[in-house]
């Protein structure tokens, strides 16, 4: 049975998504993909303690072994990224379950459940494959149930936000194909390892540099990398509470994971950071995401536009180790991947309670909101202080670790970036604070809640009626992902743990 | 290697034109038949990777050694299939889009959406 697990860790959840279009009810859905989540994750947590010293679990799908057949590669680089999709997986059914019954048409529930489970198998399957072809047929699942699960926002704004999103994912789905395919022409296999076999044989031809930045920028485009970013803060912003939560914590996490595969089990270290100046390139969109995002976060009227573009920052922070190609970086960004997931996943939980409860997420409507609602607004300024990275929470630990490893390059303008957008942030999370705590209660009327309501009724009437009481489950996913910030800033041994192996095993090196 | 490689050339150009239709078109029916022009091209230039000279079509006869290979094809079959269910997403979404705006103009929508904003 254990050998089954790296199988199990896709299968279960594709079935969920066949088994919550076959049931009838909405309930029964919420009850299958709550099963499919708490799976995922005991599946993670056994396969991590698996290769947790080291060992790399190597699958062959249907018996056909590698390369001709498809291969599951289960290593300390990617347990990391399964562990976090499973926590978030469970947060996410804790939260929906109320959630969803307020923000999607009832008769649309279990369809909806149907692609959280599509997106979870996709995002499972870019992180567990051995194989380049397979990546991107996961890529594309995790993408298409992404765009119908964005449509399904609220307002009809989402539609837009998820055509957007369709069309430059696809382009950029479409790149990672042919990167794919070139790296194909020259070697003539598509499973990993045995790529990062051939390749070295046929360093220096076109096709492989080609192959190199076609992935590159296919992958950066799907991790929202400045400037390909265009896509994300409408897709975050429009989409479900609960889609918010999985795409802001993993959906990029995991590109940016699929991007370090490629970068340094497939194509090698030699020839993308040495040969071709991909590292550098990394270095200087990066810095520019960290200066944009934070920036453009600080002048945001509405919460959730505001953490989205304060993600396209910490994005920018996480491929900033990946670019350094060091031990240290490495591990950095992946601590930092964990971090801001956790983080993040709290803001935006916290931003779906708001909505349920103020009807809006706009900032004007979180005037003396400390006052009103204190415990929310309380996580929201605890896992803010994180996205700053004030001392002690995850945010911190990992911007220390990320410093580091800057130090230990002679970075130091890079360094000086990172500072400068750390500052900016406390400018973005100082505005929420002070709108929050500071500026009196806008006169919340009924008349003017009323009006909101129609104009969101406009556009899909009757789906949203503001709620008096936050649920528990809700409350409790907020608490949940808000004290993990907390205790992962305390006591980092097991992200450090984690994403120092995973730094092990991508770079080569004995990391720190 | 313009002669040789000619099929490359005719690919890369049918890429660039769905790219340019993709991002000169405010309609999105056009967008989705430009994204579908530039995914068509990648599949062709899949499929000519797999031709080998002077190689028949994959299907083991008598009296043919050489055979193109067939593995790219099989690819493709996959990636057709995911390209289909791309565009039929595009279209569910820019028919909720026309329900929704009244139109399928990006820039219309946009402005309706900017519209509704200065009333509130």
């Amino acid at each position: 049975m254990t050998s089954q697990l790296p199988a199990l860790q896709v299968v279960v959840p594709l079935l969920g998504a066949a088994g919550c279009v076959l049931l009838r009810s909405a309930f029964g859905a919420w009850v299958l993909f709550s099963v499919v989540a708490v799976a995922s994750l005991t599946t993670s947590v056994a396969l991590t303690v698996q290769v947790w010293d080291g060992d790399v679990i190597r699958y062959e799908m249907g018996g056909w072994p590698a390369p001709a057949g498809i291969e599951l590669l289960i290593d300390r680089a990617n347990v990391a990224v399964l562990l976090l999709l499973g926590v978030i997986a469970v947060i996410a059914a804790g939260y929906g379950r109320h959630s969803i019954e307020v923000e999607v048409p009832t008769r649309r529930i279990r369809m909806f459940y149907a692609a959280l489970c599509l997106l979870l198998t996709g995002l499972l399957g870019i992180t567990v494959t051995g194989d380049a072809f397979n990546l991107f047929v996961f890529l594309e699942i995790s993408s298409l149930s992404s765009y119908a699960l964005i449509a399904l926002g609220r307002r009809r704004r989402a539609l837009l936000a998820a055509f957007q999103y369709l069309v430059i994912g696809t382009v950029g789905g479409t790149f990672l194909l042919i990167g794919v395919g070139l790296a194909y022409s020259v070697t003539g296999t598509l499973n990993m390892a045995d790529l990062a076999e051939r390749l070295p044989a046929v360093v220096g031809n076109r096709a492989v540099t080609g192959a190199v930045v076609f992935i590159f920028v296919g992958l950066g485009i799907k991790m929202a990398l400045f400037p390909l970013h265009a896509w994300l803060p409408g897709a975050y912003s429009e989409a479900p509470s609960v889609v918010s939560i999985v795409l802001a914590a993993v959906g990029t996490k995991v590109a940016i994971y699929a991007f370090a595969r490629f970068a340094f089990t497939v194509f090698g270290i030699d020839v993308v950071f040495t040969d071709l100046p991909i590292g550098e390139a990394i270095l200087v969109v990066g810095s520019l995401a960290m200066l944009a995002g934070a920036a453009v976060a600080c002048f945001q009227q509405d919460f959730k536009r505001l953490l989205a573009w304060s993600s396209i920052g910490q994005v920018g922070m996480i491929v900033t180790g990946v670019g350094l190609a060091t031990a240290s970086g490495v591990s950095a960004a992946y601590l930092h991947i964990i971090n801001h997931a956790i983080i993040k996943g709290a803001l935006f939980a916290a931003a779906g309670v708001l909505l349920l409860r103020l009807g809006s997420t706009s900032l004007d409507s979180m005037a003396g909101l400390g006052r009103r609602m204190p415990l929310t607004f309380g996580a929201v300024v605890i896992a803010g202080l994180g996205l700053i990275g004030v001392p002690p929470t995850a945010g911190f630990a990992s911007k220390w670790a990320l410093a580091a490893a800057l130090v230990e390059d002679d970075q130091w303008l890079i360094l000086a970036i990172m500072l400068a957008s750390s500052l900016l942030a406390m400018v973005y999370v100082g505005r929420i604070v002070e709108v929050g705590w500071f500026r009196a209660p806008a006169k919340f009327d009924e008349q003017a809640a009323e009006s909101g309501e129609q104009a969101t009724a406009g556009a899909n009437p009757g789906v949203l009626r503001v709620r008096e009481q936050t649920s528990l489950l809700m409350a409790g996913s907020v608490a949940l992902l808000t004290g993990v910030s907390v205790y992962f800033g305390v006591d980092a041994s097991l992200p450090s743990n984690l994403a120092d192996g995973a730094a092990r095993i991508l770079t080569g090196g004995g990391a720190p | 290697m313009i002669a040789t490689h000619y099929t490359y050339w005719i690919i890369f150009g049918l890429m660039m034109i769905g790219l340019y239709a993709v991002m000169s078109h405010g309609n999105l029916v056009k967008k989705l038949i430009g994204l579908n022009v530039f995914q068509v091209a990648v599949f062709m230039f899949f499929i000519s990777l797999g031709r080998v000279d002077d190689g028949s079509p994959p299907i083991i006869t008598e009296g043919i050694d050489v055979y193109s290979h067939p593995l790219p094809h099989v690819l493709i079959l996959t990636a057709i299939v995911v390209g289909v269910a791309t565009t039929s997403v595009g279209v569910a979404i820019a028919i909720r889009i026309y329900e929704a705006y009244g139109t399928v103009e990006e820039d219309t929508a946009l402005a309706r959406d900017a519209a509704d904003e200065g009333a509130e």
